[in-house]
């Protein structure tokens, strides 16, 4: 799609061609065409005309056979039809034998037309949109159209357009030279970014006119590195000014908060970064694909075979009549005989020709069909749809849906994928004392609570509707809403948010959530206290220092919080005004030797004036090669300002002030409550946010100034002397100022705690204010502690107080110089950043939280219960990520966590041993197969060995860590600890670690895996990778195969449309080879009937079409819309995604058994008209058409029992493949007396349907054909049904038996890893056999006994239930029973308390996990909710009850409606105990 | 293409999936559940739908061995000019009633080999222009003797047509015979006769043939296959008609002449002796056949076994047996859970 950009090459003289490979050049268009030379240069380089369609009405034909003949099959298809062509071989009409293969590529090319033309209009609509362009005849900027932009011309740019192209900026309305730009439509993050006008043109005194520039540019070639752009300008007074990615404004951005720039288009069309990032669509070739891709090769195994049979048994006949050639065998044309052999050779042709279809032919458009409506109805999932975003899901990758179907492992990042990536403030310390905003925690929660009711309500609506029809749906929800106070209010929230999220749609990290802090009582009063005190000091122009230390750090912290940032602040309505009220003390000054010169009378000049002047030169052309432009520029003028400040008396600061406040009340400065802040990281934002919560509001920031709103005392304007942005090496950002109230330099620092602490100032104990510091030191510490612990980010705020204007002088020289250094420049930036950043004075720490999204927890235990194992990548610290990982639920507090931090490859592997012995000695008494385990490597973890995953094992490795264990010799050991383990957490670890992880995975355990990251490596590592459609970038989306708009829908997306989409493709392909082989196989039946000469008893009409129109229509409907389990049950039930990941539906042996089915079928149809019309007048094709239809009725039919669910479509289709059949034949066989050699079949369907055994044979064929599969399906369903099938069986029951079976299949889950060992090990357990533990009654002794009939296997899980079980419930009876479990002593149990067994694990384990679980105070709800009932009834069976009530809950509400019926039932016993056996008659 | 959506969703607000039962998949359904008590009703109407559907005399005379001294002068392709006769007795034991055909059958004649089936051309048996037709068929190499002479009909089919003439005598007593009165025509398919066969049009049958010669293995030409009946002569002679229809299996029979029920055989034919006259011309021995002539008379289902009766029978019986096995699975079953529960 790119074109090569050699061609965009300037003509240039040969010296300078190596020089300018690399670079393009452009000037402007508006120059008078000189030389006549100028005008081939440029029309190599591409315009705007954006074009994507891949053909032209030309070469579309040529084009796309090219395409298609890529596919082998086709291919071959053609070969064979090319085949018919050669008389010796021929089988069928040759033109006739065309059709297939010609009818297969016009339907891809009809498709592929289609998406062409669908491309070839969105490429027009955006061609067509208007832009403004300057036109040198007209002197004025006039409309154009996208596609007539060339590179060179100029472009102006109003507020809230889309850039047409990538263009240099030279002019903006903004005073300071900015535009912002939001680059949503380029990376996903909505914050804006600035972009500076080219430094050269910000001091063009004039506007600026395009007309006169007469300067060239030379940048690089087009690539596609969006944060990279390179170049210089050249002036005609030969001077160059670098350019940088901040001179550019990128394609497909939105210009706001500017009101008017303008630019010269540096590259056009596709050659703009936006294009050349947008790959397009991938292709992959999905696990199934490639499973199917084996069969077609036994297939054509198979075609040989038949082929080389029939050729041998042709020779073998031949030869038989000996030099007495038969009537009937026809010599060749000669009129001479063929020899045995050579008869054979040929044959072997025309069998190949005559046995084609075995290879299906329509197979992969079949299949492509599929996969596209599939496709489509993921997109059209409503369920899919994040309305906040208004954004849905994405499939990137059209071909592997359903690989989604067999996932084994989840790897997923943490930062913007489980969690929302919306900072919220939670609580802060300030020197020492931490204010803990419980206000604000409880604002939280309630967020949190009310999102969760909502999903509950949702899930009731849901249940409730199943019953009705969709429309209901809607209806009940509402119903639901208004009865509900809580859901109520969390609706009106919403909606709230969707208000604001619509009013500042442009702003990110703006969510109510975010915004509205609610301010500690106790820090607020303080902060009120100080600002106070600071105003009386103030007005009796009195020094700071008379505020007490602790108020003089809160004042500091605010300050800190509100200015160390780089937030932007807009206002929602007008873009930044042009017209403003400059800073007074600007000075005309230009240049830093003019600064030099006034700085004489300073303490500077003295003994350093040579080396300043000499700083000064390399100053000069400074910011060529740099790259923070931002910064200099402030840096430069903040020399002139400083240099003003030192004419000037203190006093002036408060007329600067005064000035300032006058300003203020004339000025046009917007209301504080219509800020936003717009921030190029969400912390800020958050930060910003909390800092507002207690009246310290950034009000405004320039390049070299900043507005603050205190209470009390009304704005101060900081001098923004420097700011040193945050780079992921420092962890840290710092702000160099100058305080307005004490007029002093300072820097605030913010940053990481692991950095920050080491850059402290050092303080001798001795001294007690450095005592004191010390103690805040260590209490600060103890509460970062504590935060981590929460699972929240820490950030520390400093301050560096009093650097003297000296010392500030000759760092920022050496700052300068470090920055226009060419080499080593980020070295020295470090190095200078450093200087600074040092002797820090703490002030305190703020504690933000990075929220969960919704239903995480919820989801990651779903997907866990269906077999999925999680592993989390991520870079954060260890304690953040296992804190996050608790929160999510990826680790129990029932778990026991081995972490392995190791610093060197010996201790790792050392490590490894230990922890791997320590499994094994721990878990060798009662673990079958841990040497399988440990010994094959490379075995499906999900397979029955996976009994070794241990339930309560937790594993957490930090990155230097596994460095070591991904290398050669530990990875194996790694892997084998990992197995085991139920949940693995990787932390500190690199993008580059992440995907080796996974390449790991995907490649030593052939195990399927999917990605959900941010990450681009991890994602195309994967074999699935998803993208969240999120702030966080588009980056990720782009290279993802799908994109979902939030975590919780990858449950849906996997547990719902991966299965349907598995089990649809599985069983059309299976069935495809069934058709195929079954339909061959009465050819191959006839050979032995015709002396193996290839002849057909199906008219080769039939035959040909057979495959592509009589049986197509069915298979592709049930492809499409089969749903072989409900979408509720799927959700509800994830363990049936297990069926899946060990490919159940489509195993190899399937296969076979589907050709000994075909096998069988057509010896059935094939003999019985055989034998019916044995020694009979029946003419060739009489008896051959009755064959055909019977292949069809069995083929239909045997669709028909494998079609789980009959809509009006699949009714429909089969109908019309039937009644299509006979309508063709009945007019093919009346259209021509004499055509269509050899069969000549006038009036043959005509004459077979007025006879009876026609029809007398049409209906014994299929019945006896498909009896044995009938038959099979019904024993199977009857006597060992697979989950699947009773899955299937769920929604088919009123709903509330509904919910009991949903419920006892819920525990059957629980029990279901554990049952192998349960039936191998426990011969003491009779009754536990597969049908048994399922179908039994949870409260039924067999399910007693079988589920504790595997707890051996498993003494410190239960054990750990059994105890927590004990704390919990705390009644003697209770205890006795888990005693008596424990034991094993079923019988004496279940006789004394026949109703506590019916306590499942799960629902301990879960009221366990909410006791431990600070966070998530609405399962704290439950909890409160079972205690609380035991108090009250004190009796056994209410305990039962509330965890089951609670365990209801857990399962999203899908049985919580029927949890009150089911309490009635556990209570009425003996009714309940008749209603369940009623029930199971039903149920069989 | 990401600009694009965005620019979308900037026109409408919500990109929000319709909430149809056809996108979201919620179509109304039926779910068959195969298990027992749904599909044993279907076993047992289709069990016995089989059975209720399950219940002739059919006589073979073989005379490819009793004729043995024809069949092998007619291994030699040089006697074709010979006549030969030979003659078959034998006895009906019991009257055959009603509609009584003759038939011819050969064994291991392979009419359905590939290229035997192709060699034909369609259109010059339906009378059109000789030189035309015999150019777009597949008749080679029996499409032209050396000298350029074209043949009618053409093709491997027509040349090997079966030729032997076989005529039937009743014994009223043990010295006079007379002729079973047997009729030639009607035998074929009616869209065979009038539409797909034709003879060129001329004022003559004869003279419609010049130019033309007989197929090599043709003692005669095709306009002398019936010289008594006009409209049985040339193309659409049922004889020839017949044999063109190429048989599905390499042992099959054709339908050579049916009774004519007039005088003594009106209901059919009589038990008592019989005898047939037969000119043996069609060699048999080259390929290990047989010739045998069949007589037999029709059923209601056309058929003339009993094999399609049997299979009903027995797979209705099967069906019904995998009912009841099906019934007693289930009801065990269900038993043994409610032991369970109890």
């Amino acid at each position: 799609r790119v074109r090569e950009s050699e061609g965009k090459k300037k003509l240039s003289p040969p010296k300078h061609r190596r020089r300018r490979k690399r670079t393009r050049t452009v000037r402007s268009n508006l120059l008078l065409p000189g030389p006549e030379a100028e005008k081939p240069q440029r029309s190599p380089m591409a315009n705007n005309r954006l074009k994507t369609t891949k053909y032209t009405a030309l070469s579309f034909l040529p084009k796309n056979l090219f395409e298609q003949f890529h596919r082998l099959a086709n291919v071959y298809f053609v070969f064979i039809a090319l085949l018919n062509f050669v008389p010796a071989v021929n089988a069928f009409q040759p033109e006739l034998a065309l059709a297939p293969v010609l009818f297969i590529l016009a339907v891809t090319a009809i498709k592929d037309l289609w998406e062409d033309y669908s491309r070839y209009r969105s490429d027009n609509e955006i061609n067509h949109t208007e832009c403004l362009v300057y036109c040198r005849n007209e002197k004025k900027y006039m409309n154009r159209y996208w596609k007539e932009v060339e590179v060179g011309d100029f472009v102006q740019l109003r507020c809230n357009e889309i850039i047409p192209a990538d263009i240099l900026l030279l002019s903006s309305s903004d005073p300071d030279g900015l535009c912002h730009i939001e680059t949503a439509n380029l990376d996903g993050e909505t914050n804006l970014k600035q972009r500076q006008v080219v430094r050269r043109f910000l001091e063009l005194d004039s506007e600026f006119d395009p007309l006169k520039f007469t300067s060239v540019i030379e940048c690089e070639k087009p690539n596609n590195d969006l944060s990279r752009f390179r170049g210089y300008i050249v002036h005609t007074s030969g001077k160059r000014d670098g350019l940088y990615k901040e001179n550019l404004l990128l394609r497909g951005c939105t210009v706001r908060n500017t009101e008017e720039v303008a630019g010269i288009v540096i590259y056009a069309g596709h050659e703009t970064k936006a294009l050349l990032n947008n790959s397009g669509p991938r292709y992959k070739r999905s696990k199934l694909e490639r499973q199917m891709n084996i069969d077609v090769l036994w297939c054509v195994l198979i075609l040989i075979v038949m082929c080389l049979f029939s050729t041998i048994g042709h020779g073998l006949w031949v030869w038989q009549y000996g030099e007495k050639k038969p009537v009937f065998d026809v010599p060749g044309l000669d009129g001479n005989y063929l020899s045995p052999v050579l008869a054979a050779v040929y044959i072997f042709l025309t069998m190949i020709i005559v046995f084609q279809v075995l290879i299906p032919i329509s197979l992969y458009v079949s299949i492509e069909i599929v996969k596209a409506c599939q496709v489509f109805f993921i997109h059209q999932d409503k369920d899919l749809y994040d309305e906040e975003t208004d954004s849905q899901l994405q499939c990137r990758a059209l071909n592997i849906t359903e690989d989604l179907g067999q996932i084994q492992y989840i790897f997923s990042d943490k930062t913007g994928t489980l969690t929302e990536n919306k900072m919220v403030f939670r609580r802060c310390t300030v020197s020492g004392i931490e204010y803990s905003h419980d206000a604000n925690a409880r604002r939280l929660a309630m967020y949190q609570e009310a999102d969760s009711e909502e999903e509950e309500t949702a899930a009731k609506g849901g249940t409730l509707s199943q019953r009705n029809s969709v429309s209901s749906h809607q209806s009940i929800k509402v119903v639901h809403r208004s009865l509900s106070m809580k859901s109520h209010r969390r609706t009106g929230s919403r909606a709230e948010a969707k208000r604001a999220s619509i009013l500042s749609k442009h702003t990110a990290f703006s969510s109510p959530m975010e915004k509205d802090i609610t301010p500690d009582p106790n820090l607020l009063e303080k902060v009120n206290e100080c600002a106070r005190s600071l105003e009386v000091t103030r007005s009796h122009e009195q020094p700071l220092s008379k505020l007490t230390p602790e108020l003089s750090d809160i004042f500091d912290f605010f300050i800190a919080l509100t200015i160390c940032n780089t937030v932007v602040v807009t206002s929602p309505d007008q873009p930044r005004q042009k017209v403003r009220v400059r800073f007074e003390l600007k000075s005309p000054v230009k240049t830093i030797e003019d600064f030099i010169r006034r700085f004489t009378p300073s303490r500077l000049t003295s003994g350093s004036n040579s080396s300043s002047s000499s700083s000064l030169t390399t100053s000069k052309s400074m910011p060529r090669l740099g790259s923070s432009i931002l910064s200099s520029v402030s840096s430069e003028s903040t020399l002139l300002k400083l240099e003003e400040k030192l004419a000037h008396s203190p006093q002036m600061n408060n007329n600067d002030y005064r000035s300032q406040q006058d300003r203020r009340a004339i000025g046009g400065r917007p209301e504080e409550g219509e800020l936003r802040y717009e921030a190029e990281s969400p912390d800020e934002a958050a930060l910003v946010y909390a800092a507002r919560a207690y009246n310290c509001a950034l009000v405004g920031r320039l390049s070299d100034q900043v507005s603050v709103e205190l209470p009390h005392l009304g704005r101060l304007t900081f001098e923004l002397l420097h700011t040193l942005g945050f780079d992921s090496i420092r962890k840290r950002m710092s702000v160099v100022v100058r305080h307005p109230l004490t007029d002093e330099i300072s820097v605030y620092t913010k940053g990481a705690d692991s950095v920050i602490m080491d850059l402290l100032l050092p303080c001798s104990s001795d001294d007690p204010r450095g005592n004191h510091q010390k103690k805040i030191q260590s209490k600060t510490q103890n509460y970062l502690n504590l935060y981590a612990v929460d699972g929240l980010r820490t950030l520390l705020m400093h301050e560096c107080l009093c650097i003297f204007l000296d010392e500030y002088a000759s760092w920022l020289k050496s700052h300068l110089e470090a920055e226009s250094s060419v080499e080593n420049r980020e070295e020295l930036l470090f190095q200078s950043a450093l200087r600074i950043e040092t002797n820090l004075h703490l002030l305190g720490a703020t504690g933000v939280e990075d929220r969960l999204q919704d239903g995480v927890p919820e989801t990651i235990a779903n997907l866990r219960k269906a077999g999925l194992q999680i592993w989390i990548l991520t870079g954060d610290k260890q304690e953040t990520a296992i804190n996050i990982a608790y929160a999510c639920k990826l680790l129990g507090h029932d778990e026991e966590i081995i972490t392995l931090n190791a610093e060197s490859l010996e201790t790792s592997a050392a490590l490894l041993d230990h922890c791997l012995q320590y499994i094994e000695s721990k878990f060798s008494n009662n673990t079958i197969d841990k040497t399988a385990g440990n010994t094959t490597v490379g075995f499906c973890p999900l397979s029955p060995s996976s009994s070794s995953v241990h339930s309560s094992l937790g594993l957490v490795i930090d990155g230097k860590t596994l460095a070591y264990a991904l290398d050669k010799t530990l990875e194996d050991k790694f892997l084998s600890l990992a197995r085991r383990c139920r949940s693995v957490l990787c932390c500190r670890s690199t993008p580059l670690q992440k995907s080796m992880v996974v390449k790991l995975i995907r490649d030593k355990l052939k195990a399927m895996t999917l990605a959900i990251a941010n990450d681009v490596s991890m994602i195309q590592v994967a074999d699935v990778g998803v993208g969240i459609s999120g702030p966080e970038g588009m980056q990720a989306v782009m290279a993802s195969d799908f994109a979902v708009p939030r975590f919780r829908h990858l449950e849906k997306l996997l547990l719902v449309h991966g299965h349907w989409c598995y089990s649809r493709l599985a069983n059309m392909v299976l069935y495809f080879f069934y058709k195929n082989a079954m339909f061959v196989a009465l050819l191959f039946w006839y050979q032995f009937y015709c002396g193996f000469s290839g002849s057909s008893m199906i008219d080769q009409w039939y035959l040909i079409f057979f495959n592509v129109l009589f049986s197509s229509l069915p298979q592709l409907v049930t492809g499409v819309l089969d749903k072989d389990i409900p979408a509720e049950v799927l959700i509800g039930v994830p363990h049936l995604y297990k069926s899946g990941q060990k490919m159940e539906e489509y195993q190899p042996h399937m296969f076979w058994m589907n050709m000994i089915d075909a096998l069988y079928q057509s010896l059935v149809c094939f003999y019985i008209p055989f034998f019916t019309y044995y020694d009979s007048e029946v003419d060739l094709f009489s008896w051959g058409t009755p064959i055909t239809v019977i292949a069809l009725f069995t083929i239909i039919l045997h669709l028909a029992i494998e079609t789980k669910t009959w809509t009006l479509f699949h009714w429909s289709s089969c109908i019309f493949s039937i009644l299509l059949f006979f309508i063709v034949a009945l007019v093919y066989n009346v259209s021509c007396p004499i055509c269509y050699p050899p069969s000549n079949p006038y009036w043959t369907m005509e004459k077979l349907m007025g006879e009876p055994v026609f029809y007398l044979i049409c209906i014994i064929s299929p019945v006896v054909a498909l009896l044995p599969r009938f038959l099979y399906r019904t024993l199977q369903g009857t006597i060992f049904p697979t989950q699947l099938q009773l899955g299937r069986q769920l929604n088919r029951l009123p709903p509330e038996t509904h919910s009991q079976i949903l419920n006892r299949l819920n525990i059957k889950k629980e029990t279901i890893p554990q049952k192998p060992p349960c039936a191998e090990h426990s011969p003491q357990n009779p009754l536990s056999n597969d049908s048994d533990c399922f179908k039994a009654c949870n409260h039924t002794p067999s399910l007693q006994s079988s589920q504790y009939g595997n707890d051996p296997a498993f003494p410190s899980n239960t054990k750990a239930e059994h105890t927590t079980g004990l704390s919990v419930t705390a009644s003697p009876p209770e205890s006795l029973l888990c005693g008596g479990n424990k034991q094993m002593e079923s019988m004496s149990v279940e006789e004394t308390f026949p109703w506590n067994t019916t306590v499942d694990q799960s629902g301990f384990s879960l009221l366990n996990w909410i006791t431990s679980t600070p966070l998530f105070s609405r399962f704290g709800r439950v909890l409160q909710l079972s205690p609380h009932r035991l108090q009250n009834e004190a009796q056994d069976n209410m305990c039962v009850l509330g965890s089951i009530s609670s365990l209801h809950r857990d399962f999203k509400g899908l049985t919580g409606k029927n949890s009150n019926d089911f309490q009635e039932q556990l209570k009425g016993t003996p009714t309940n105990c008749c209603k369940s056996e009623t029930l199971e008659t039903t149920f069989l | 293409m990401k600009n694009k959506n965005s620019q979308g969703a900037q026109e409408c607000p919500s990109r929000c999936p319709d909430n149809s039962a056809f996108k979201q998949q919620k179509l109304p359904a039926w779910k068959p559940k195969l298990a027992a008590p749904t599909v044993l009703s279907s076993f047992f109407t289709i069990g016995l739908f089989c059975l209720l559907m399950g219940i002739c005399l059919i006589l073979y005379i073989n005379y490819s061995d009793i004729c043995l001294n024809c069949s092998k002068l007619r291994e030699n392709s040089s006697n074709w000019d010979k006549e030969c006769n030979c003659t078959v007795h034998f006895t009906l034991q019991e009257n055959m009633l009603g509609n009584v055909f003759m038939y011819y059958r050969l064994q291991n004649f392979y009419q359905n080999h590939r290229r035997y089936v192709l060699s034909r051309s369609d259109a010059q048996l339906l009378g059109q222009d000789v030189n035309v037709s015999i150019q777009n068929s597949s008749c080679e190499p029996f499409t032209t003797y050396p000298n350029g002479t074209p043949v009618a009909p053409c093709g491997a089919i027509a040349n090997s047509m079966f030729n032997d003439s076989i005529q039937l005598f009743y014994y009223l007593n043990s010295s006079t015979a007379i002729e079973v009165p047997l009729l030639k025509s009607g035998n074929s398919w009616w869209s065979d006769k009038n539409v797909k066969f034709r003879n060129p049009t001329s004022y003559n049958l004869s003279s419609a043939f010049a130019g033309t010669t007989r197929p090599p293995y043709w003692q005669k030409p095709a306009y002398l296959l019936d010289e008594e009946d006009e409209r049985n002569n040339g193309y659409i002679n049922d004889d020839f008609i017949i044999w063109m229809r190429v048989s599905a299996f390499p042992t099959f029979r054709n339908l050579y002449r049916r009774l004519s029920h007039t005088n003594q055989f009106a209901d059919g034919l009589p038990a008592g002796n019989y005898t047939f006259h037969i000119t043996y011309n069609f060699p048999v021995t080259k390929f290990k056949g047989q010739k045998q002539v069949v007589l037999s008379t029709i059923t209601w289902s056309g058929g003339s076994n009993l094999f399609l009766g049997i299979a009903y029978t027995v797979s209705g019986a099967v069906i019904v047996l995998a009912g009841f096995i099906i019934t007693a699975i289930h009801l065990k079953l269900r038993k043994k859970k409610t032991y369970f529960q109890r």
